[in-house]
Protein backbone atom coordinates (compact mmCIF):
# COMPACT_ATOMS: atom_id res chain seq x y z
CA UNK A 1 0.00 0.00 0.00
CA UNK A 2 2.71 2.64 1.28
CA UNK A 3 4.82 1.42 -1.66
CA UNK A 4 2.22 2.02 -4.31
CA UNK A 5 1.50 5.83 -2.56
CA UNK A 6 4.33 6.22 -3.05
CA UNK A 7 4.67 5.53 -6.71
CA UNK A 8 1.58 7.36 -7.03
CA UNK A 9 3.02 10.46 -5.31
CA UNK A 10 6.04 10.12 -7.77
CA UNK A 11 4.11 10.04 -11.03
CA UNK A 12 2.23 12.97 -9.67
CA UNK A 13 5.44 14.82 -8.96
CA UNK A 14 7.00 13.71 -12.75
CA UNK A 15 2.97 14.85 -14.35
CA UNK A 16 3.21 17.94 -12.16
CA UNK A 17 7.37 18.48 -13.20
CA UNK A 18 6.60 17.44 -16.58
CA UNK A 19 3.59 20.37 -16.89
CA UNK A 20 5.94 23.07 -15.40
CA UNK A 21 8.85 22.03 -17.54
CA UNK A 22 6.52 22.49 -20.71
CA UNK A 23 4.76 25.89 -19.41
CA UNK A 24 8.13 27.52 -18.44
CA UNK A 25 9.62 26.70 -21.80
CA UNK A 26 10.70 29.92 -23.18
CA UNK A 27 9.37 30.93 -26.49
CA UNK A 28 10.87 31.33 -30.01
CA UNK A 29 9.93 33.87 -32.83
CA UNK A 30 7.36 33.21 -35.02
CA UNK A 31 7.94 32.52 -38.63
CA UNK A 32 6.20 35.71 -39.65
CA UNK A 33 8.62 37.61 -37.31
CA UNK A 34 11.71 36.03 -38.49
CA UNK A 35 10.88 36.57 -42.42
CA UNK A 36 9.81 40.49 -41.70
CA UNK A 37 13.37 40.63 -39.51
CA UNK A 38 15.44 38.73 -42.12
CA UNK A 39 13.83 40.44 -45.28
CA UNK A 40 14.05 44.28 -43.89
CA UNK A 41 16.45 46.31 -45.57
CA UNK A 42 17.76 47.16 -42.18
CA UNK A 43 18.91 51.32 -41.84
CA UNK A 44 20.74 52.03 -39.00
CA UNK A 45 19.89 55.64 -38.71
CA UNK A 46 16.76 55.04 -37.85
CA UNK A 47 17.94 52.29 -35.50
CA UNK A 48 19.13 55.15 -33.54
CA UNK A 49 15.84 56.89 -33.07
CA UNK A 50 14.73 53.84 -32.16
CA UNK A 51 17.87 53.26 -29.87
CA UNK A 52 17.06 56.77 -28.07
CA UNK A 53 13.48 55.96 -27.77
CA UNK A 54 13.76 52.66 -26.54
CA UNK A 55 16.29 54.34 -23.55
CA UNK A 56 18.69 51.16 -23.75
CA UNK A 57 21.54 54.08 -22.30
CA UNK A 58 19.25 54.68 -19.26
CA UNK A 59 20.22 51.05 -17.64
CA UNK A 60 23.04 49.86 -19.35
CA UNK A 61 25.62 52.57 -19.16
CA UNK A 62 27.91 52.63 -16.78
CA UNK A 63 27.07 54.16 -12.95
CA UNK A 64 29.28 56.72 -13.82
CA UNK A 65 27.65 58.23 -17.00
CA UNK A 66 25.11 60.71 -15.87
CA UNK A 67 22.53 63.02 -17.61
CA UNK A 68 24.60 65.35 -18.65
CA UNK A 69 27.38 62.65 -20.46
CA UNK A 70 28.09 63.42 -24.01
CA UNK A 71 26.41 61.39 -26.91
CA UNK A 72 30.03 59.25 -27.47
CA UNK A 73 29.82 58.33 -23.50
CA UNK A 74 25.73 57.47 -23.57
CA UNK A 75 27.10 54.80 -26.69
CA UNK A 76 28.94 52.77 -24.61
CA UNK A 77 26.95 50.27 -22.92
CA UNK A 78 29.22 48.58 -20.88
CA UNK A 79 26.71 48.08 -17.89
CA UNK A 80 27.21 47.47 -14.07
CA UNK A 81 24.26 50.14 -12.66
CA UNK A 82 22.45 48.26 -9.83
CA UNK A 83 18.48 48.20 -9.20
CA UNK A 84 17.07 47.42 -5.98
CA UNK A 85 13.90 46.31 -6.30
CA UNK A 86 11.26 43.88 -3.43
CA UNK A 87 12.90 40.74 -5.79
CA UNK A 88 16.32 41.49 -5.15
CA UNK A 89 19.08 43.75 -6.44
CA UNK A 90 19.39 43.38 -10.77
CA UNK A 91 22.38 44.59 -12.55
CA UNK A 92 22.22 45.69 -15.93
CA UNK A 93 24.72 43.59 -17.80
CA UNK A 94 27.64 44.85 -20.76
CA UNK A 95 25.42 44.41 -23.57
CA UNK A 96 28.25 46.62 -25.97
CA UNK A 97 29.22 44.86 -29.33
CA UNK A 98 32.46 43.31 -27.30
CA UNK A 99 32.21 39.83 -28.31
CA UNK A 100 33.57 38.43 -24.97
CA UNK A 101 32.15 41.16 -22.65
CA UNK A 102 29.07 41.63 -24.52
CA UNK A 103 26.88 40.91 -27.25
CA UNK A 104 29.26 40.81 -30.45
CA UNK A 105 28.70 37.50 -30.98
CA UNK A 106 24.90 37.78 -31.35
CA UNK A 107 22.85 37.01 -34.63
CA UNK A 108 19.77 39.58 -35.40
CA UNK A 109 17.59 36.64 -34.83
CA UNK A 110 19.53 36.01 -31.40
CA UNK A 111 18.91 39.62 -30.75
CA UNK A 112 15.53 40.23 -31.06
CA UNK A 113 14.41 37.03 -29.59
CA UNK A 114 16.29 38.84 -26.91
CA UNK A 115 14.64 41.76 -27.13
CA UNK A 116 11.14 41.05 -28.06
CA UNK A 117 10.58 37.86 -25.93
CA UNK A 118 13.30 38.02 -22.98
CA UNK A 119 14.94 34.96 -24.11
CA UNK A 120 19.02 34.48 -24.28
CA UNK A 121 20.68 33.11 -26.88
CA UNK A 122 21.00 30.01 -24.37
CA UNK A 123 17.27 29.63 -24.17
CA UNK A 124 17.16 31.20 -20.43
CA UNK A 125 14.73 33.56 -19.22
CA UNK A 126 15.75 37.19 -18.80
CA UNK A 127 14.30 38.69 -15.60
CA UNK A 128 11.64 41.34 -16.25
CA UNK A 129 14.24 44.09 -15.42
CA UNK A 130 14.73 44.37 -18.64
CA UNK A 131 11.60 45.64 -20.35
CA UNK A 132 10.58 42.85 -22.87
CA UNK A 133 7.45 43.23 -22.35
CA UNK A 134 7.42 46.39 -23.70
CA UNK A 135 9.50 46.06 -26.46
CA UNK A 136 7.60 42.86 -27.74
CA UNK A 137 5.47 45.04 -29.43
CA UNK A 138 8.08 46.81 -31.49
CA UNK A 139 7.51 45.94 -35.37
CA UNK A 140 10.54 43.58 -36.63
CA UNK A 141 11.72 46.71 -38.57
CA UNK A 142 12.46 48.43 -35.55
CA UNK A 143 14.33 46.04 -34.37
CA UNK A 144 16.38 44.96 -37.12
CA UNK A 145 17.37 48.84 -37.77
CA UNK A 146 18.31 48.86 -33.95
CA UNK A 147 20.88 45.72 -34.59
CA UNK A 148 22.09 47.41 -37.36
CA UNK A 149 22.61 50.77 -35.05
CA UNK A 150 24.03 48.42 -32.67
CA UNK A 151 26.92 47.44 -34.99
CA UNK A 152 28.08 51.16 -34.96
CA UNK A 153 28.84 51.39 -30.81
CA UNK A 154 31.75 51.10 -29.18
CA UNK A 155 32.72 47.63 -27.82
CA UNK A 156 33.62 47.58 -23.87
CA UNK A 157 35.23 44.89 -22.04
CA UNK A 158 33.70 44.86 -18.82
CA UNK A 159 32.63 42.00 -17.43
CA UNK A 160 29.21 41.72 -16.50
CA UNK A 161 28.20 41.43 -12.78
CA UNK A 162 25.85 38.93 -11.58
CA UNK A 163 22.27 39.49 -10.19
CA UNK A 164 21.77 39.21 -6.35
CA UNK A 165 18.08 37.31 -6.43
CA UNK A 166 17.21 35.11 -3.58
CA UNK A 167 14.87 31.79 -4.00
CA UNK A 168 12.90 31.13 -5.40
CA UNK A 169 13.36 34.28 -7.83
CA UNK A 170 16.43 32.81 -8.23
CA UNK A 171 15.25 30.09 -10.54
CA UNK A 172 14.72 31.48 -13.89
CA UNK A 173 12.90 28.44 -15.21
CA UNK A 174 9.98 29.96 -12.94
CA UNK A 175 10.07 33.28 -15.22
CA UNK A 176 7.90 31.13 -17.47
CA UNK A 177 5.07 31.21 -15.10
CA UNK A 178 5.39 35.20 -14.50
CA UNK A 179 5.41 35.56 -18.61
CA UNK A 180 2.45 33.02 -18.82
CA UNK A 181 0.94 36.40 -16.45
CA UNK A 182 2.53 39.46 -17.59
CA UNK A 183 3.43 39.09 -21.08
CA UNK A 184 0.80 40.35 -22.92
CA UNK A 185 1.12 40.43 -26.91
CA UNK A 186 -1.92 42.95 -27.11
CA UNK A 187 -1.47 46.61 -26.48
CA UNK A 188 -2.54 48.23 -23.41
CA UNK A 189 -4.48 51.03 -24.72
CA UNK A 190 -6.55 51.21 -28.00
CA UNK A 191 -4.78 52.76 -30.95
CA UNK A 192 -6.21 56.48 -30.63
CA UNK A 193 -7.52 57.95 -34.22
CA UNK A 194 -5.36 60.77 -34.54
CA UNK A 195 -2.18 59.64 -36.45
CA UNK A 196 0.18 62.29 -34.46
CA UNK A 197 -1.34 60.61 -31.03
CA UNK A 198 -1.19 56.79 -32.87
CA UNK A 199 2.42 57.87 -33.34
CA UNK A 200 2.97 58.30 -29.69
CA UNK A 201 1.00 54.86 -28.74
CA UNK A 202 3.46 53.29 -30.66
CA UNK A 203 6.53 55.23 -29.13
CA UNK A 204 4.99 54.88 -25.49
CA UNK A 205 4.08 51.23 -25.42
CA UNK A 206 6.42 49.22 -28.06
CA UNK A 207 9.85 51.20 -27.09
CA UNK A 208 9.34 53.79 -24.27
CA UNK A 209 8.84 51.52 -21.48
CA UNK A 210 7.06 54.60 -19.98
CA UNK A 211 4.38 52.52 -18.26
CA UNK A 212 7.85 50.33 -16.75
CA UNK A 213 7.68 53.25 -13.50
CA UNK A 214 4.77 55.19 -14.45
CA UNK A 215 2.29 52.49 -13.80
CA UNK A 216 1.73 50.22 -10.59
CA UNK A 217 2.76 46.59 -10.07
CA UNK A 218 1.07 43.50 -8.35
CA UNK A 219 2.64 41.16 -5.81
CA UNK A 220 4.59 39.34 -8.54
CA UNK A 221 5.71 42.24 -10.01
CA UNK A 222 3.34 42.66 -13.15
CA UNK A 223 2.25 45.90 -14.24
CA UNK A 224 -1.59 46.39 -13.57
CA UNK A 225 -3.00 47.37 -16.65
CA UNK A 226 -5.80 48.71 -15.62
CA UNK A 227 -4.32 51.40 -13.58
CA UNK A 228 -2.45 52.17 -17.14
CA UNK A 229 0.42 55.63 -16.47
CA UNK A 230 -1.43 55.96 -13.21
CA UNK A 231 0.93 56.46 -11.26
CA UNK A 232 3.26 53.99 -9.03
CA UNK A 233 5.30 53.74 -5.68
CA UNK A 234 8.91 54.30 -7.40
CA UNK A 235 10.00 50.91 -8.37
CA UNK A 236 13.66 51.46 -7.32
CA UNK A 237 14.12 53.48 -4.21
CA UNK A 238 12.03 56.26 -2.31
CA UNK A 239 8.96 58.24 -3.24
CA UNK A 240 6.17 58.17 -6.00
CA UNK A 241 6.09 58.29 -9.53
CA UNK A 242 3.24 60.53 -10.68
CA UNK A 243 0.69 60.05 -12.94
CA UNK A 244 0.77 60.82 -16.72
CA UNK A 245 0.22 63.26 -17.78
CA UNK A 246 0.84 65.58 -14.82
CA UNK A 247 -1.97 67.60 -13.95
CA UNK A 248 -2.84 70.71 -15.84
CA UNK A 249 0.02 70.11 -18.31
CA UNK A 250 -0.08 70.56 -21.71
CA UNK A 251 1.20 68.88 -25.25
CA UNK A 252 3.43 71.80 -25.53
CA UNK A 253 4.56 71.43 -21.90
CA UNK A 254 5.39 67.12 -22.24
CA UNK A 255 7.03 67.91 -25.46
CA UNK A 256 9.47 71.19 -23.83
CA UNK A 257 9.89 68.64 -20.91
CA UNK A 258 11.63 65.45 -23.02
CA UNK A 259 13.47 68.05 -24.80
CA UNK A 260 14.77 70.14 -22.32
CA UNK A 261 14.06 68.63 -18.57
CA UNK A 262 12.25 71.59 -17.52
CA UNK A 263 8.68 71.54 -15.74
CA UNK A 264 5.96 74.21 -16.87
CA UNK A 265 7.72 75.69 -12.94
CA UNK A 266 11.03 75.32 -14.42
CA UNK A 267 11.76 72.52 -11.75
CA UNK A 268 14.29 69.77 -13.79
CA UNK A 269 13.30 66.09 -14.26
CA UNK A 270 15.51 63.92 -11.43
CA UNK A 271 16.07 60.32 -10.41
CA UNK A 272 15.73 57.72 -13.32
CA UNK A 273 14.02 60.60 -15.51
CA UNK A 274 17.02 62.39 -15.87
CA UNK A 275 18.53 59.51 -18.08
CA UNK A 276 15.17 59.18 -19.67
CA UNK A 277 15.60 62.74 -20.66
CA UNK A 278 18.86 62.65 -21.69
CA UNK A 279 17.59 60.09 -24.26
CA UNK A 280 14.37 61.06 -25.82
CA UNK A 281 15.87 64.78 -26.29
CA UNK A 282 18.07 62.74 -28.80
CA UNK A 283 15.10 61.83 -31.13
CA UNK A 284 13.81 63.81 -33.53
CA UNK A 285 10.93 66.64 -32.15
CA UNK A 286 7.95 65.52 -34.40
CA UNK A 287 8.45 62.15 -32.47
CA UNK A 288 8.18 63.74 -29.09
CA UNK A 289 5.29 65.78 -30.20
CA UNK A 290 3.76 62.49 -30.85
CA UNK A 291 3.98 61.43 -27.60
CA UNK A 292 2.85 64.01 -25.76
CA UNK A 293 0.10 64.39 -28.37
CA UNK A 294 -1.01 60.47 -27.25
CA UNK A 295 -0.61 61.29 -23.42
CA UNK A 296 -2.80 64.12 -23.53
CA UNK A 297 -5.19 61.77 -25.23
CA UNK A 298 -5.00 59.42 -22.62
CA UNK A 299 -6.05 62.12 -20.25
CA UNK A 300 -9.12 62.34 -22.28
CA UNK A 301 -10.04 58.76 -21.17
CA UNK A 302 -7.84 57.67 -18.80
CA UNK A 303 -7.50 54.07 -17.59
CA UNK A 304 -9.06 52.42 -20.39
CA UNK B 1 -24.42 84.50 14.01
CA UNK B 2 -23.85 81.67 16.05
CA UNK B 3 -24.32 79.53 12.59
CA UNK B 4 -21.06 82.27 10.87
CA UNK B 5 -19.04 81.69 14.22
CA UNK B 6 -19.08 77.74 13.62
CA UNK B 7 -18.33 77.85 9.84
CA UNK B 8 -15.35 80.13 10.88
CA UNK B 9 -14.38 78.24 13.69
CA UNK B 10 -14.30 74.77 11.44
CA UNK B 11 -12.23 76.88 8.79
CA UNK B 12 -9.69 77.48 11.20
CA UNK B 13 -9.62 73.85 12.84
CA UNK B 14 -9.22 72.78 8.97
CA UNK B 15 -6.80 75.46 8.14
CA UNK B 16 -4.33 74.26 11.49
CA UNK B 17 -2.85 71.31 10.13
CA UNK B 18 -1.27 73.15 7.08
CA UNK B 19 -0.67 76.12 9.49
CA UNK B 20 1.22 73.50 11.78
CA UNK B 21 3.13 71.91 8.95
CA UNK B 22 4.50 75.56 7.79
CA UNK B 23 5.57 75.96 11.09
CA UNK B 24 6.99 72.57 11.72
CA UNK B 25 8.83 72.71 8.41
CA UNK B 26 12.78 72.47 9.12
CA UNK B 27 14.21 76.00 8.43
CA UNK B 28 17.43 74.44 6.88
CA UNK B 29 14.51 72.64 4.21
CA UNK B 30 12.29 75.88 4.16
CA UNK B 31 15.49 78.14 3.14
CA UNK B 32 16.75 76.10 0.73
CA UNK B 33 12.98 75.01 -1.11
CA UNK B 34 13.11 79.01 -0.86
CA UNK B 35 16.72 79.23 -2.72
CA UNK B 36 15.26 76.70 -5.30
CA UNK B 37 11.37 78.74 -5.84
CA UNK B 38 13.87 81.62 -6.41
CA UNK B 39 15.80 80.04 -9.25
CA UNK B 40 12.33 78.41 -10.83
CA UNK B 41 10.99 81.51 -11.22
CA UNK B 42 14.32 83.28 -12.68
CA UNK B 43 14.81 79.99 -14.94
CA UNK B 44 11.20 80.85 -15.81
CA UNK B 45 12.01 83.90 -17.78
CA UNK B 46 15.19 82.96 -19.45
CA UNK B 47 13.45 79.42 -19.84
CA UNK B 48 10.48 80.68 -21.25
CA UNK B 49 11.84 82.70 -24.02
CA UNK B 50 14.34 79.91 -25.11
CA UNK B 51 11.41 77.44 -25.19
CA UNK B 52 9.27 80.17 -27.43
CA UNK B 53 6.76 80.74 -24.52
CA UNK B 54 7.38 84.86 -24.37
CA UNK B 55 9.15 87.20 -26.87
CA UNK B 56 13.18 87.22 -25.87
CA UNK B 57 13.98 90.48 -23.82
CA UNK B 58 17.62 91.57 -23.43
CA UNK B 59 17.45 93.35 -20.62
CA UNK B 60 14.54 90.81 -18.68
CA UNK B 61 16.88 88.03 -19.81
CA UNK B 62 19.90 89.42 -18.48
CA UNK B 63 18.81 90.58 -15.38
CA UNK B 64 17.00 86.63 -14.84
CA UNK B 65 20.48 85.35 -15.42
CA UNK B 66 22.22 87.55 -13.50
CA UNK B 67 19.96 86.64 -10.27
CA UNK B 68 20.80 82.82 -11.21
CA UNK B 69 24.45 83.62 -11.07
CA UNK B 70 24.10 85.19 -8.14
CA UNK B 71 22.02 82.54 -6.13
CA UNK B 72 24.57 79.63 -7.63
CA UNK B 73 27.44 81.88 -5.25
CA UNK B 74 25.40 81.06 -2.49
CA UNK B 75 26.89 79.37 0.11
CA UNK B 76 24.49 76.20 0.81
CA UNK B 77 26.69 74.30 3.24
CA UNK B 78 24.55 75.41 6.06
CA UNK B 79 21.10 74.49 4.59
CA UNK B 80 22.53 71.30 4.38
CA UNK B 81 22.97 70.62 7.56
CA UNK B 82 23.73 67.08 9.13
CA UNK B 83 20.24 65.34 9.80
CA UNK B 84 17.97 66.99 7.55
CA UNK B 85 17.60 64.73 5.02
CA UNK B 86 14.16 63.07 3.53
CA UNK B 87 13.81 60.62 6.44
CA UNK B 88 14.77 63.15 8.91
CA UNK B 89 13.04 65.98 8.15
CA UNK B 90 9.02 66.60 7.21
CA UNK B 91 8.89 67.73 3.34
CA UNK B 92 12.47 67.24 2.25
CA UNK B 93 13.29 65.15 -0.58
CA UNK B 94 17.05 65.26 0.17
CA UNK B 95 18.53 61.90 -0.01
CA UNK B 96 21.13 60.34 2.36
CA UNK B 97 23.68 60.63 -0.75
CA UNK B 98 23.99 64.08 -0.37
CA UNK B 99 25.94 63.28 3.49
CA UNK B 100 27.53 59.87 2.32
CA UNK B 101 29.14 62.01 -1.11
CA UNK B 102 29.19 65.68 0.41
CA UNK B 103 32.28 66.09 -2.15
CA UNK B 104 29.87 65.00 -5.31
CA UNK B 105 27.27 66.93 -4.21
CA UNK B 106 29.39 70.31 -3.57
CA UNK B 107 30.85 69.21 -7.46
CA UNK B 108 27.39 69.50 -8.83
CA UNK B 109 26.69 72.92 -7.12
CA UNK B 110 29.81 74.15 -8.38
CA UNK B 111 28.64 72.90 -12.34
CA UNK B 112 25.81 74.95 -11.91
CA UNK B 113 28.15 77.88 -10.70
CA UNK B 114 29.68 77.46 -13.72
CA UNK B 115 26.68 77.04 -16.31
CA UNK B 116 24.99 80.13 -14.75
CA UNK B 117 28.38 82.42 -15.11
CA UNK B 118 28.10 81.37 -19.04
CA UNK B 119 24.34 81.92 -18.81
CA UNK B 120 25.30 85.40 -17.71
CA UNK B 121 27.33 86.21 -20.16
CA UNK B 122 25.36 84.91 -22.81
CA UNK B 123 21.23 85.77 -21.87
CA UNK B 124 21.61 89.42 -22.63
CA UNK B 125 23.58 89.07 -26.30
CA UNK B 126 20.49 87.46 -28.49
CA UNK B 127 17.81 84.77 -28.04
CA UNK B 128 20.10 82.39 -30.10
CA UNK B 129 23.05 82.53 -27.29
CA UNK B 130 20.20 82.19 -24.43
CA UNK B 131 19.48 79.18 -26.38
CA UNK B 132 22.73 77.57 -26.55
CA UNK B 133 23.65 78.29 -22.76
CA UNK B 134 20.14 76.86 -21.49
CA UNK B 135 21.42 73.16 -22.13
CA UNK B 136 24.36 73.76 -19.97
CA UNK B 137 22.46 74.97 -17.11
CA UNK B 138 19.18 72.47 -16.82
CA UNK B 139 21.79 69.63 -17.69
CA UNK B 140 23.30 71.38 -13.94
CA UNK B 141 20.14 71.22 -12.51
CA UNK B 142 19.14 67.97 -13.14
CA UNK B 143 22.17 65.80 -12.59
CA UNK B 144 22.02 67.19 -8.82
CA UNK B 145 18.41 66.06 -9.03
CA UNK B 146 18.79 62.83 -10.91
CA UNK B 147 21.60 61.40 -7.86
CA UNK B 148 20.82 63.70 -5.06
CA UNK B 149 16.81 63.97 -4.79
CA UNK B 150 13.70 61.94 -4.17
CA UNK B 151 11.14 61.45 -7.05
CA UNK B 152 7.77 62.89 -5.95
Amino acid sequence: MLARLGTFALVLAAVGGGAFWVLTRPASLSADTLTALQSHSADPQHGEQVFWTAGCASCHTAPSVDATASTEARMVLAGGRSFVTPFGTFRAPNISPDPEAGIGGWTLEQFATAVMLGVSPEGAHYYPAFPYTTYTHATPGDIADLWAYWQMLPADPTPSAAHEVGFPFSMRRGLGLWKMLNFDPAFATPVPEDPEAARGHYLVEALGHCAECHTPRDALGGLDRSQWLAGAPNPVGEGRIPALPPQGWTAFDIAAYLETGFTPEFDTAGGEMADVVANISRIAAPDRAAIAAYLVALRASPNP
Amino acid sequence: MPRLLTALATAAALALPTLATAQDMNPNVAARHAVMDVLAYNLGQIGGMAQGRMPYDAAVASAAANNIYHLSMLDIAPMFAEGTDNASAQGSRALPAIWTDMDGFNARWAALQTAAEAMKDAAGTDLASLQGAMGGLGGACGACHQTYRQPQ
